[in-house]
């Protein structure tokens, strides 16, 4: 697979439409290089909103507290804060 | 430790998830506590229909499964068994079922406790609820958020 999906949770899905997109994995070699990308294939009310403050990343279902590497293959997910019980 | 964790996208029977735990202990517990979370059809002065409970498949199982294991390495557990709902879940419904069996009853009471402050801020589900008023997110409380940390200070 040469991509990494990246999905949106919550209320981030609503804000963005959509509760996942494939990026072309070329390129893109960690969170750094990821944001860069979706920065060019979303509108940018969608970026603010994963941007807001308390949104957390997760890389292959582990939430990452920096910058992460990503491989082709590799699901990122963008969580708003949680609420459950 | 025997730990189940369940989710479930329709209704449970808590009487029925309990009768199985107790048939499956082992005789060594002599104290079974339990909590049973419920949807109030009330919050805030309105009325509140029902939520819907987002998750993400496996992390949520897993956030679930290392909530019950930080209770295990804490206190001497026999077994823990979590039932959870996912999806629509109308008010008056059981939306969340913790048990937890242990030898003597402080371990088991407290255990429950942990596990439950513990799910109210680390386990993966969004909640939205649904009320007169329209379909909200909710926010995690200032109390939860209180409530987790400090079971962190009396180590």
């Amino acid at each position: 697979m040469n991509a990494i999906q990246v999905r949106f949770f919550a209320s981030l899905r609503e804000q963005i439409g959509r509760d996942r997109i494939n990026v072309a994995a070329s390129g893109v070699t960690d969170i750094e290089s990821l944001w860069r990308r979706l920065e060019l294939e979303l509108p940018s009310e969608a970026i603010a909103a994963l941007r807001t403050r308390g949104t957390r990343i997760a890389v292959n279902q582990e939430l990452i507290e920096q910058d992460a590497t990503l491989a082709p293959g590799d699901e990122v997910a963008f969580l708003p804060p949680i609420t459950g019980g | 430790m025997q730990r189940d964790v369940q989710l479930e996208a329709g209704p449970f029977d808590p009487t029925e998830h309990w009768r199985t735990f107790l048939a499956r202990l082992d005789g060594a517990s002599g104290g079974v506590a339990a909590y049973c979370g419920m949807v109030r059809d009330r919050f805030d002065g309105d009325t509140v229909g029902g939520l819907y409970l987002e998750h993400y498949p496996g992390m949520t199982e897993r956030s679930l499964e290392r909530i019950v294991d930080r209770a295990g390495e804490r206190w001497p557990l026999e077994a823990v068994s979590v039932v959870h709902r996912v999806g629509a879940v109308d008010a008056r419904e059981p939306i969340v079922l913790v048990m937890v069996a242990s030898a003597h009853r402080e371990s088991a009471f407290d255990a429950c406790e942990l596990i439950m402050d513990l799910l109210k801020t680390e386990a993966v589900f969004w909640k939205k609820e649904r009320s007169a008023r329209g379909e909200r997110w909710v926010e995690s409380t200032a109390r939860d958020r209180e409530r987790a940390a400090d079971w962190k200070k009396d180590k």
